[in-house]
């Protein structure tokens, strides 16, 4: 049993640190900090920065240009990540398609994407969910016909996440309707999305922001050499794509930075009000969820450590699900009951960089209630919590 | 035990439900919220024909009489429409202050003006050090000659923008957390040195901050004696908070049977997801919840109308029970919804909104629950 970093990690951890202290660029940091939205160039311009470090591809196997970083590795620069504020990377490319094409692809296709997925030349977005299709993914309804040397693609995406940035989408797409099971005749599908017939529509949720997108395809041409692996097999694929997002969506790295960031907040005075520390009903919240944060880091840590020894992260990547999401959520609610009568005003125009008004509240006060609304959508997507207990059910205990 | 209305309640009650059935869908409360007001001047002056605004004032001042379980009636039902009337900030805010401590000159001039439904009026009852303490202000007032001279700041003033009258109270005596030396002052909102930083709220409402920077007032706009406002803005802030639990719990009864009524009509895995037992026993929570909730804020009505001892901790007690357990209701029918319940477009979200701002108003759960534990035995 050994958790203390070697000499060699930490001198990783040096090296991690003096980027984020030194190539973090400034106008990015400082949009973080007040939890301003960040523009598509903004996120473009920082993974375009990790990729001129070599560290964009920070699950990819060395020969696609990946890190080869162990899992210890992988935690340090999460954990260095998350204190340094940085933005989330956006996982479709990195995460999501670029994994399965570098695992499933054929060469031509390898060459073809996998540079520009790692330079973040090309923006993706994930095209699973459809209207009819959630929970029940298996359902799904679109149609990708054979024709000639490519498919014809009709059907609805929705839910797409930044859709509307997107160049490119990976879609599950049925090839194949005369089947045994729901899930055979599954096709895994790269699409362009300046392809004639794709269309964008906006589907603003909750807290105001145009996050999601409705996607129709009509009679969408797209070349059979966009077929990712064996026709029919997308499910498989989708599914080993489906269990990384799990353990990425934990987001046990940020949710730390989130408990202490929170825990420097309510020793201070807002107003000349009390600080919150003298507040024990808070406290104690504040300390269980401490308590759980740290259980799951261990409980991530054993599975990275598991992953090390040579195992793809299997059903227990629900367990991180829930209760990374259960803990995010938690620790929403405290940043909203920090702020009291100044989580009411909606006012995200003021963190905007050209904003002249009075601003109102301090901090993420005015953040907290639409952080809270927004991240509702945790426990939601990456197969809802609901599902990833049926999952645990069935896969773990054999129920 | 008798737990019907009474006649002149059932018709006030009826009334309230058809205009919310009839008149008051969805779309209509959204146009209503994104307009320049914030609501309808017209469906204001409805609710002033109607007698709506005149509810819970006295006979002599021109009302019905009402008490707390007539305001429960109504905002039981103005949450039900979500409805963004100013009610709460005229009605229950402004016009609480109004009955309680204006002298017979000043009803006339501002109480008859607020029931018929021409003037718009609001309390500024916090300021932004002040977090739930109704007896930490530090906006002062000097004596003016006849008049006074008002300097300070006040936080989240529902309807602030649009209201032609403030109440603000100001210290003229003692220190920010004493009872006494809280003088009320009924002051224009046009009055020079009134600065006003208006703002949405996130649950589609509007609010204000205002600056007071020598603001002269003149004598008669003292309501009550001076020094002594305390009082009733304690027992106004009480009936408030009363009126918007019973909002919540209107809020919560529709998000459960929404809930319930999604469950039957969303099919996943071929089947309607409300055959999930994973799902109906947190239905049947909801289901409990709000039942609970009810039946609290029944005794917390009455408890609270009859005044003496057990009033404040009526109050205290449905606000911590909306403000844990109606939250978690929320949560639960947002969850349910799927993707659905984040969207915009659905009034599910807009329901949890309202709730979730409840909950930051007049005290948190948390707040109240200490109130509840400090009680004596
Ligand atoms: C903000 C956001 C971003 C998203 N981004 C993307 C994206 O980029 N790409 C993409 O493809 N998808 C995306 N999704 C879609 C997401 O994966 C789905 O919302 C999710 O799978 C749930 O599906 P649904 O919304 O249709 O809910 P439903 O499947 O209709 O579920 C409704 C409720 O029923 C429950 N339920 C369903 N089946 C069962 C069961 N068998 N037992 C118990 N409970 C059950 C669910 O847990 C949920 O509470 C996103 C969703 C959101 C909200």
């Amino acid at each position: 049993m050994q958790v203390t970093f070697s000499a060699e990690e930490r001198e990783f951890r040096e090296e991690v640190r003096a980027f984020f202290r030194d190539e973090y660029p400034e106008d990015i940091r400082e949009k973080q900090a007040q939890g301003a939205e960040l523009d598509p160039e903004d996120q473009v311009r920082w993974q375009q920065l990790l990729h001129a470090k070599g560290w964009a591809g920070i699950n990819w196997p060395v020969e696609y240009g990946g890190t080869g970083w162990s899992p210890v590795q992988k935690y340090i620069f999460a954990t260095e990540e998350a204190n340094a504020n940085a933005p989330i990377i956006i996982p479709f490319g990195l995460s999501m398609v670029g994994p399965v094409i570098y695992t499933f692809g054929n060469d031509e296709q390898k060459q073809r994407f996998l540079p520009d997925i790692l330079a973040s030349r090309v923006w993706w977005c994930q095209g699973y969910s459809e209207p009819g299709s959630g929970s029940d993914l298996a359902s799904l309804k679109m149609r990708a016909e054979l024709a000639g040397d490519h498919f014809v693609v009709n059907g609805t995406k929705t839910w797409t996440t930044l859709g509307q940035h997107a160049d490119w989408i990976f879609c599950l797409a049925r090839t194949n309707t005369d089947v045994a099971r729901r899930q055979e005749g599954i096709s895994f599908l790269l699409v362009d999305m300046k392809t004639p017939g794709v269309s964008v529509k906006p589907i603003i949720l909750l807290d105001g922001t145009h996050e999601v997108n409705e996607i129709h395809f009509d009679n969408v041409k797209v070349p059979v050499d966009n077929l990712v692996g064996e026709e029919g097999k997308g499910w498989t694929y989708g599914k080993v794509l489906l269990q990384h997002e799990r353990t990425n969506i934990a987001g046990v790295a940020r949710s730390r930075y989130r408990v202490r960031r929170l825990r420097k907040q309510v020793q201070k005075s807002v107003r000349g009000a009390s600080p919150l520390a003298g507040d024990k009903n808070y406290m104690r919240r504040l300390a269980a969820v401490e308590v759980e944060l740290k259980s799951l880091e261990y409980t991530e840590l054993r599975t990275l450590a598991a992953v090390a020894s040579g195992n793809a992260p299997g059903p227990e990547s629900s367990i991180l699900k829930i209760k990374g999401t259960e803990i995010q959520q938690a620790i929403d609610m405290l940043y909203l009951q920090a702020s009291g009568y100044y989580a009411l005003p909606y006012v995200p125009d003021q963190y905007a960089p050209d904003f002249s008004g009075e601003t109102i509240g301090e901090g993420l006060e005015t953040q907290s209630a639409l952080r809270y609304f927004n991240n509702r959508k945790a426990s939601i997507y990456g197969g809802s919590n609901e599902i990833q207990k049926n999952i645990i059910a069935k896969h773990v205990l054999g129920l | 035990m008798d737990f019907s209305l009474n006649e002149i309640q059932e018709m006030l009650a009826d009334s309230i439900d058809k205009f919310i059935d009839n008149e008051y869908d969805f779309d209509t409360r959204q146009k209503h919220a994104a307009s320049a007001a914030g609501y309808n001047p017209d469906v204001w002056s409805t609710f002033a024909e109607l007698g709506w605004t005149a509810v819970p004032f006295s006979e002599d001042d021109g009302g019905f009489d009402g008490g707390p379980v007539d305001i429960m009636l109504m905002m039981q039902r103005f949450g039900r429409g979500l409805v963004v009337e100013p009610f709460l900030a005229n009605v229950v805010l402004a016009g609480g202050i109004l009955k309680r401590v204006a002298d017979a000159g000043q009803k006339q001039r501002w109480l008859q003006a607020i029931i018929g439904g021409e003037l718009q009026a609001t309390l500024a009852f916090t300021e932004p050090q002040a977090g739930y303490d109704l007896s930490d202000v530090a906006t002062t007032a000097k004596p003016d000659g006849d008049g006074w001279i008002l300097n300070g700041r006040k936080g989240f003033v529902p309807n602030g923008a649009t209201s032609e009258l403030l109440i603000v109270p100001a210290r003229t005596a003692g220190e920010p957390g004493d009872e006494s030396g809280i003088t009320l002052f009924a002051v224009a909102a046009d009055t020079q040195g009134i600065s006003c930083n208006a703002y949405h709220t996130i649950d589609g409402l509007r609010a204000a901050e205002f600056r007071l920077d020598a603001v002269k007032v003149a004598g008669d706009t003292v309501l009550g004696e001076a020094g002594a406002g305390y009082g009733a803005l304690d027992e106004t802030i009480a009936d408030a908070t009363l009126a918007v639990c019973a909002e919540a719990v209107g809020i919560m009864r529709v998000l459960k049977d929404k809930t319930i009524e999604y469950s039957k009509s969303r099919s996943q895995f071929g089947v309607p997801i409300g055959s999930f037992q994973a799902l109906q026993h947190r239905m049947v929570d909801m289901l409990t919840e709000c039942e609970q909730a009810q039946s609290l804020l029944i005794w917390a009505a009455m408890t609270h109308a009859a005044g003496g001892e057990d009033a404040s901790r009526a109050v205290s007690s449905i606000k911590y029970l909306v403000g844990t357990s109606g939250q978690k209701l929320g949560e639960e029918a947002v969850q349910i919804h799927g993707g659905m319940g984040v969207t915009w477009d659905l009034d599910v979200a807009h329901y949890f909104k309202r709730l979730t701002a409840i909950g930051q108003m007049f005290g948190s759960a948390d707040w109240h629950l200490d109130r509840l534990a400090a009680r004596a035995a």
